[in-house]
């Protein structure tokens, strides 16, 4: 396509790589209160000790299985935003990821906050690999009405017609698919954007499937779906097709029950992908135009169930790169009982629509007042040029 | 008529994390379905998974929460512009007291039933003003009103028209925008004033209304519609077991909707809003993989249809026995001329090949997308 040309020319474009840590990250046991009294009354099970926590300074220190993360925030790359949340925070994951997709708190919209950066970004849709997004099914913040964006579920056996063994068949059917999806006008409204999706998939296709052939590395990642997706993610941004925002998804972070090892678990595999897509990027001289912002929806309950933690408020997220400005912003929620939400969660201390203003006005230069709907304080985690 | 009050009434496990409650839902929707909207409603208010759903657990006498009562009045049966936000507290103070004997139990703790309880002392008894009415209304005299309204006859044929026979806008809209057969939306309205909110004599006018006989493909199939209907259509399973509904909901999930978990309160967006670039390749992709194993006794008996009628001799004949043999499916003129240009390319390949690489090329068309 054409814009890949112009994207070439530009060089380095930022690119923003959202992860979603989906089912209410476990923000206390990530980045660890270690000399709270009250953290250790609270969980009587779901712990970290203090002699396992990585320290990061004399109160916080991380989760022993983030030790990649501990590497990377040693290099000056991590700057951890702590206590995000918003007023009467939700605890239903589906509200909660609701809002957190579209920067709307008070009523539902459709719109996703990234969709919305997309078309800034892409105004007459000419790449529709602006925004792309792996694993299954597209997350609302990467849609919205008239936006095109390319969801690909695994970039290696992305494609149409997959089933059709026969090579031969199969060029056949996607050439006769072609002719299907020609766009054409005067066919009714849903009938031409149904045939430009179609067209749009063929064109993303197109220019996807060149991808893995065209990657190599040193970079081994861990076998599991998040290393999988980021890998994706690195592979995609290192051929250079013009994607600016990219979305993956970290599935499992509901731990009502048996939390210790499955949190355990996951934060080894999400801090060890995160290490090796940065060095894959650095390897491939790609890393330092990318920043990376791993989020969750719902905080978890300050005080255990015996076994895992209910839904709560106030989480934390991590902003990751090269030019980010390492270090901890916004403030770890009060540890004080008088101060807590519901009488039973963490506070929060910083509103998620600042963090995204932070993102899309200081990193990839888009306007945020439209997307979070007003203006919020920013923070300033980006290392100046 | 479940699959349809789900649409509209679309509560989450998400939320309810509770697989009892849903199904108690579910199963009142059956039985429900077909009888009066004031049942319905009722039963509705009532429903564990309802109540816990739209918070009426947190609806206090003195500390309303108008959650439940709100949606009631946008989402179940009036719609946006039908009523004030004063309607909406006093129907809210009206269900204060509607609770559960016990909240649905959250995983790990043990799953029975929940059950619907009214409780008196936390019941508001002051006098509400609800649409005109005025009094010491309670949730079923607020029900009573509502379905007196012609907003609800109206909000409820419209929900069943886009259902049953052409996309409509979404829900949200439907106060600023007309609906598609206005006249017969009034007419399916008048049924249900005149019968008292039965749900019977409306689905009679629609369905013999010319707009639904000219119906066909007028709507976007919902992922629930394109992947039963390919299952049906490939007849591999005889009887819906359990390693074939986690499959089908294993699809549908990639296609935009898992079933009892909707991506919120308002239920699915539909018509064009089904499609997006990741939905349609997942749609297509299941369907032609589905459709491509010509030894399933569907497509087997499809491929006998098409040679039997002897459709071999001309390109054209062969594509329209195909469709034919298949639905009939009706497709534009630029989707029938790639098929023909199919049967011209693989002529003198093997009939029942090729017929099988016809079915599957027609699943992939966007008409195939169109219920």
């Amino acid at each position: 396509m054409a814009t890949n040309g112009t994207e070439k020319k530009i060089g380095k474009a930022p690119v923003l790589v959202v992860v979603q840590m989906t089912g209410g990250n476990d923000f206390m046991n990530t980045l660890v209160p270690y000399t709270s009294g009250l953290y250790y009354d609270s969980r009587k099970t779901v712990r970290i000790t203090e002699d396992r926590v990585i320290k990061l300074n004399d109160q916080l220190g991380f989760h022993p299985s983030a030790a990649p993360l501990k590497e990377m925030y040693d290099r000056g790359d991590v700057a951890i935003i702590q206590g995000i949340g918003y007023e009467n925070s939700n605890r239903s994951h589906f509200r909660a990821m609701d809002i957190m997709h579209t920067a709307e708190p008070k009523t539902i919209s459709t719109e996703g906050w990234l969709a919305k950066a997309i078309k800034q970004l892409d105004p007459d849709g000419k790449n529709v690999l602006t925004g792309v997004s792996f694993g299954r099914g597209l997350p609302r913040a990467m849609a919205a009405p008239g936006v095109r964006v390319t969801s690909v579920g695994d970039l290696d056996t992305y494609g149409l017609m997959t089933s059709v063994e026969i090579e031969e068949q199969r060029a056949e059917a996607l050439d006769i698919f072609k002719r299907f999806y020609t766009p054409a006008i005067g066919t009714g409204a849903t009938m031409s954007y149904l045939k430009q999706t179609g067209d749009d998939v063929l064109n993303g296709i197109d220019q996807l499937q060149s991808v893995p052939g065209r990657y190599e590395s040193t970079v081994e990642y861990e076998d599991n779906p998040i290393g999988k997706s980021l890998r994706d993610v690195a592979r995609t941004h290192i051929a250079g097709l013009g994607t600016r925002i990219f979305y993956v998804q970290h599935a499992g972070y509901d731990h009502h029950a048996v939390e210790m090892p499955a949190h355990e678990k996951l934060l080894a595999e999400l801090s060890g992908a995160l290490r090796d897509f940065m060095d894959d990027l650095r390897e491939h001289d790609a890393a330092e135009e990318v920043v990376i912002y791993a989020f969750t929806e719902v905080g978890r309950r300050v005080q255990d169930n015996g076994s895992g933690t209910d839904h709560g408020s106030g989480g934390g997220a991590f902003t990751i790169g090269e030019r980010v400005d390492g270090g901890l912003y916004a403030g770890y929620q009060s540890l004080g009982p008088k101060t807590f939400a519901n009488g039973e969660d963490l506070a929060h201390t910083f509103d998620f629509r600042g963090v995204y203003a932070t993102l899309l006005e200081q990193w990839m230069s888009v306007d945020s007042v439209d997307i979070v709907r007003g203006k919020y304080e920013q923070l300033h985690p980006f290392r100046v040029a | 008529m479940a699959l349809f009050w789900h649409h509209v009434f679309a509560t989450g496990l998400a939320k309810n994390e509770h697989i009892l409650s849903a199904s108690i839902q579910l199963e009142m929707f059956r039985r429900n379905g077909m009888s009066d909207m004031r049942t319905i409603l009722l039963d509705l208010s009532r429903d564990p998974a309802m109540i816990f759903w739209l918070d009426n657990n947190e609806n206090h006498n003195g500390e309303p929460n108008e959650n439940y009562g709100r949606e009631l009045l946008e989402l179940f049966s009036l719609g946006v512009g039908n009523y004030t936000e004063i309607d909406i507290k006093n129907a809210a103070r009206a269900f204060t007291g509607w609770t559960f004997a016990q909240s649905p139990p959250l995983y790990p703790h043990g799953y029975y039933a929940s059950e619907f309880l009214f409780d008196a002392d936390d019941h508001d008894n002051g006098e509400k003003e609800f649409l005109g009415h005025r009094g010491n209304l309670d949730g079923g005299d607020i029900i009573d009103i509502i379905v007196e309204q012609r907003s609800c006859a109206r909000f409820v044929s419209r929900h069943l028209y886009n259902f049953f026979v052409a996309d409509e806008p979404q829900v949200p809209t439907w106060n600023d925008l007309p609906p598609l057969d206005p006249a017969l939306i009034e007419d399916m309205s008048d049924a249900f004033l005149d019968s008292d909110g039965q749900i019977k004599p409306v689905l009679r006018v629609m369905f013999n209304s010319d707009s639904f006989r000219e119906a066909r493909f007028k709507k976007v199939k919902s992922p629930v519609e394109l992947v039963l209907g390919v299952l049906k259509m490939v007849s591999t399973h005889d009887y819906f077991h359990p390693g074939l509904a986690k499959y089908a909901e294993s699809v549908m999930v990639v296609m935009g909707q898992k079933l009892l978990d909707p991506p919120t309160v308002e239920g699915w967006h539909t018509g064009k809003e089904w499609i997006d670039g990741g939905n349609l390749t997942e749609r297509v992709n299941f369907a032609v993989g589905e459709v491509g194993d010509g030894s399933s006794p569907g497509i087997k008996q499809i491929v006998d249809r098409m040679i039997e009628s002897d459709s071999l001799t001309s390109h054209g004949s062969f594509v329209d026995a195909a469709l034919d043999a298949m639905g009939p499916i009706d497709v534009e003129d630029p989707t029938r001329e790639a098929l023909v240009q199919f049967a011209a390319r693989s002529e003198g390949d093997d009939d029942r090949s090729r017929a099988v690489r016809m079915i599957r090329l027609i699943v992939a068309t966007p008409e195939y997308q169109y219920a």
